[in-house]
């Protein structure tokens, strides 16, 4: 099981050969990129809260490989100034069977999505706005 | 008690700053925060819609009437948008 937060960039292909290489039956991966939705997006600030991050991920993961029986998890989720097209995080989980596999990143994706202490700021020329966290997200949790 | 309290995003803008140490004897989350938005206007507009605000103590993500007992470290943010 491995979590990585960092500011660096990262190439999600040899992160996956890497995972891959490790034998895990059904690998299921997903990658969450900056979308830029109305053309003008110069960049994407992402403010975390450092230790609280590290140990929030590590329990989702905890919890994932326990309930779903993964025999390997990954997640690498970065930080900083991105640009339209970065490659923001990354899930990867590897089980025996693939609908585990397949629960394990969702289940992984909704609580990054809304327990982990990740914010993002979209700097447009005109003005810098927070991106609201949105209920269909909240709602997801209570379906796990 | 001293607790180290920290605010991010739109609340550490609001706020002007990102972490201070506060002298309180505030039982719970929430009474902290009573007791922040006397310190001035900042803090008022930062905590005007408790709805739109998370807290963790000790890095713990908890609700507002949890007790403070004898934590350490509190933070103040708006919803988590990860992933």
């Amino acid at each position: 099981m491995r979590v990585v937060i960092q500011d660096a960039a990262f190439d999600p292909s040899a992160e996956l050969a890497r995972f891959d290489a490790l034998g895990g039956g059904a690998v299921v991966t997903f990658n969450g990129v900056v979308r830029d939705d109305t053309g003008d997006l110069q960049s994407m600030e992402i403010e975390h809260y450092a230790g609280m991050t590290e140990a929030a991920l590590r329990a989702f993961v905890d919890t994932a490989v326990a309930r779903f029986e993964l025999t390997n998890a990954l997640v690498i989720h970065r930080y900083g100034s991105l640009k339209p097209g970065d490659v923001i995080m990354m899930v990867a989980t590897a089980s025996k069977h693939r609908k585990q596999a397949f629960q394990g990143a969702d289940f992984l994706m909704d609580y990054l999505k809304s327990r982990a202490p990740f914010w993002k700021k979209e700097i447009r020329a005109g003005g810098a706005d927070w991106v609201d966290a949105k209920d269909v997200d909240e709602d997801a949790l209570k379906g796990w | 008690m001293q607790v180290n309290v920290l605010y991010f995003a739109w609340v550490r803008e609001r706020i002007g700053h990102g972490a201070e140490v506060v002298e309180t004897s505030a039982a719970t989350v929430a009474d902290l925060m009573a007791e922040l938005v006397g310190k001035g206007p900042e803090y008022e507009a930062a905590f005007s819609d408790v709805t739109a605000l998370r807290a963790a103590v000790d890095q713990t993500l908890v609700d507002m009437d949890a007790p403070l007992g004898q934590a350490r470290e509190v933070a103040f943010f708006p919803p988590m948008t990860g992933g």
